[in-house]
């Protein structure tokens, strides 16, 4: 493999600051939770006992996870195919060379900079039933005001993934943007000639060459809706209680109300099971997209 | 079919004028050339002939019908792009059935179209690739089908043959010539290329800097260039061009193609020069020399005659009948 002794030491000497590091901040993390996984620990985390390898069932199987799963698959569901719809849709607007468009460009891509906690702060204020601008508008259209948008189990969720969908459009819009600008000219102009109207040009050149863009940005806006917690904790914190109904498995993990929190090794067990769910979320999306993506040549 | 005709067509992108007060008329089933160097406008021409820019003033017409405002779906004009424009996620089959499906043409008719085109195109066995399965000829030849479907009035080519091989072109240069033929209709056909130029057009367009310069058959732009410009644009090696005064009175200059320059015997009048290249080519020899003054003169000859060597002090002329006079300003005389 290697042509000379020295170039394999030479290698490994080069390599060692990377597998160093992701050793230290990946590799024993995570071998260190599925480890903690199968313990049983008290608040302080240094009494630990076994509980065995069929914890990971356990929780797997309990009402708590299940039910915070659920949340978390309507989160992503809410959030993702919405945030892309629109992330794609201001992105195709401002790929138009018109004059101005730049303003708006830097309007649509400025949340990329906003952080989750300014942005549920942003969205707090607005989704209040005393002050807000959002219950107000939608009162016209015989939504109920009170007791607000989150604090009403059947509603919180909802205005949850509006935060989310408006913090994570100028991800979405960057990106986007920057793969639009690379489609060549020519290839709308031939669909042009041949008698492609905008809709046909968009559907037949623009989403198939947007394909791996999308790919990509969907992979990510389903790892972060499977990961949110700034929001729900700085909006709802788990609740409304009782249903507990923005209690996502990220808060179950971390939650101040959450029902795992004074044990380290549930928190790990959990932490551990929605690592394999996303890793396996993931694939499937690689692998039933990828047919339908196409890299170009 | 029809012809195509532009009148007193300007383009201005912002202050840059790409095209300045451009007239030319293309007859029915003509392959008429726009030949000249990189940016001269011979491109954003054919775009406007195309409908993808709109000229600043003038204007564009296919057959009788005034063109301006008119959108490219509209106008029965298909195009070839220099990068074939292909949709790299689609077969060669759907890239050719793409224009008659965006024109909501059945889909029985639609088979048998491309059957017909891929069959003219040598094609027929690679309906089911995708484009980037195919060589840079194999692309060439499906997005000539993807027009030739279409049975457009007017066929505009950007430069198709640039992205191929030298072998390659020779070969592509003759099918698309017998494919004029073969579907008589009028092509329009842009390239920097002098020999494309000369071995496909009915008749060329030089055009420089966005203003045409001369129109014409290979032959009369080749023997009775119009100008300088267009005398040192055709032919390879160029025109030489001297001060008449150097075989002629007067102040006009002088212009002779390297075949046509001869090594004479010094006492028989001509002008001396030292050979400072020779190349052999193997069909034909081209000897680059100087003049006492500084100017490069290159003369041209079969490879079998005996040739100078470098460093060989010889004396060359021309004859009369084939020399080229341009005025001053650089137009021809007479």
């Amino acid at each position: 493999m290697f042509r000379r002794r020295g170039d394999g030491l030479i290698a490994s000497a080069m390599l060692a600051p990377a597998i160093a590091i992701l050793s230290i901040f990946v590799v024993y993390p995570l071998g260190r939770a599925v480890w903690l996984g199968h313990l049983r620990c008290d608040a302080t985390g240094r009494k630990c006992r076994t509980s065995g390898w069929m914890q990971y069932f356990d929780v797997l199987r309990s009402s708590d996870f299940q039910h915070a799963l659920k949340v978390t698959f309507v989160y992503a569901l809410l959030t993702v195919p919405a945030g892309l719809v629109i992330g794609v849709g201001l992105a195709v607007l401002a790929d138009k060379q018109i004059r101005g468009i730049g303003f708006f460009r830097t309007i649509f891509s400025s949340t990329v900079a906003t952080s989750v906690a300014v942005a549920s702060l942003i969205w707090f204020v607005l989704l209040q039933p005393q002050v807000g601008l959002l219950p107000d508008m939608l009162s016209m259209f015989g939504v109920m005001k009170n007791p607000g948008l989150l604090n009403d189990a059947g509603t919180a969720l909802p205005a949850i993934a509006i935060t989310s969908i408006w913090a994570n459009l100028g991800f979405t819009f960057i990106i986007v943007t920057a793969a639009l600008q690379s489609i060549p000219a020519e290839l709308f102009e031939s669909a042009m000639m041949d008698g492609a109207g905008g809709w046909k040009r968009f559907t037949n050149v623009t989403i198939p060459m947007l394909s791996p863009t999308l790919l990509f940005v969907s992979v990510v806006l389903v790892t972060r809706a499977f990961q949110a917690y700034a929001e729900v904790d700085l909006l709802t914190k788990g609740g409304p209680n009782p249903e507990r109904s923005t209690e996502t498995v990220t808060y179950l993990i971390y939650g101040q109300t959450s029902l795992v929190k004074n044990d380290i090794g549930l928190k790990s067990t959990t932490a551990v099971l929605l690592f394999v769910i996303l890793l396996v979320l993931s694939l499937v999306q690689f692998r039933s997209l990828e047919r339908r993506v196409h890299y170009g040549n | 079919m029809a012809g195509v005709q532009l009148v007193k067509v300007t383009k201005n992108f912002g202050s840059v004028v790409a095209v300045d007060d451009f007239s030319l008329d293309i007859a029915d089933k003509e392959f008429m050339v726009l030949l000249g160097p990189s940016g001269c406008g011979k491109s954003t021409v054919l775009r406007m002939i195309a409908g993808l820019e709109a000229p600043t003033s003038g204007e564009v017409f296919i057959g009788d019908q005034l063109m301006n405002g008119v959108a490219p779906k509209d106008r029965d004009v298909a195009m070839v792009f220099q990068s074939y424009a292909l949709y790299p996620h689609k077969t060669v089959r759907a890239n050719i059935e793409f224009p008659l499906k965006a024109r909501g043409v059945d889909s029985k008719l639609r088979v048998a179209a491309v059957a017909d085109a891929a069959a003219v195109l040598g094609l027929a066995d690679l309906l089911d690739r995708k484009p980037g399965q195919l060589s840079g000829g194999q692309r060439q030849r499906v997005a000539l089908a993807r027009a030739l479907v279409r049975d457009p009035q007017v066929f505009c080519m950007d430069e198709p043959l640039s992205n191929l091989d030298a072998k390659l072109r020779g070969e592509t240069r003759s099918e698309l010539v017998a494919l004029h033929q073969r579907l008589g209709s009028t092509f329009v056909y842009v390239t920097h290329d002098q020999v494309e130029a000369m071995t496909m057009g009915s008749r060329i367009a030089v055009i420089v800097a966005g203003v045409l310069q001369q129109v014409g058959s290979p032959t009369d732009v080749y023997d009775r260039p119009a100008n300088i410009f267009v005398a040192t644009f055709l032919g390879t090696p160029p025109m030489n061009i001297f001060p008449a005064q150097l075989f002629e009175a007067g102040e006009h200059s002088v212009g002779v193609r390297p075949e046509h320059m001869r090594f004479v015997d010094s006492h028989s009048g001509g002008v001396e020069a030292t050979i400072r290249l020779v190349e052999h080519l193997g069909h034909e020899v081209h000897v680059t020399g100087v003049l006492a003054d500084g100017t490069v003169v290159v003369a041209r000859h079969g490879g079998e005659e005996a040739s100078p060597q470098s460093g060989d002090m010889v004396t060359v002329s021309a004859e009369a009948r084939h020399r080229h006079r341009f005025d001053v300003s650089g137009r021809r005389l007479a």
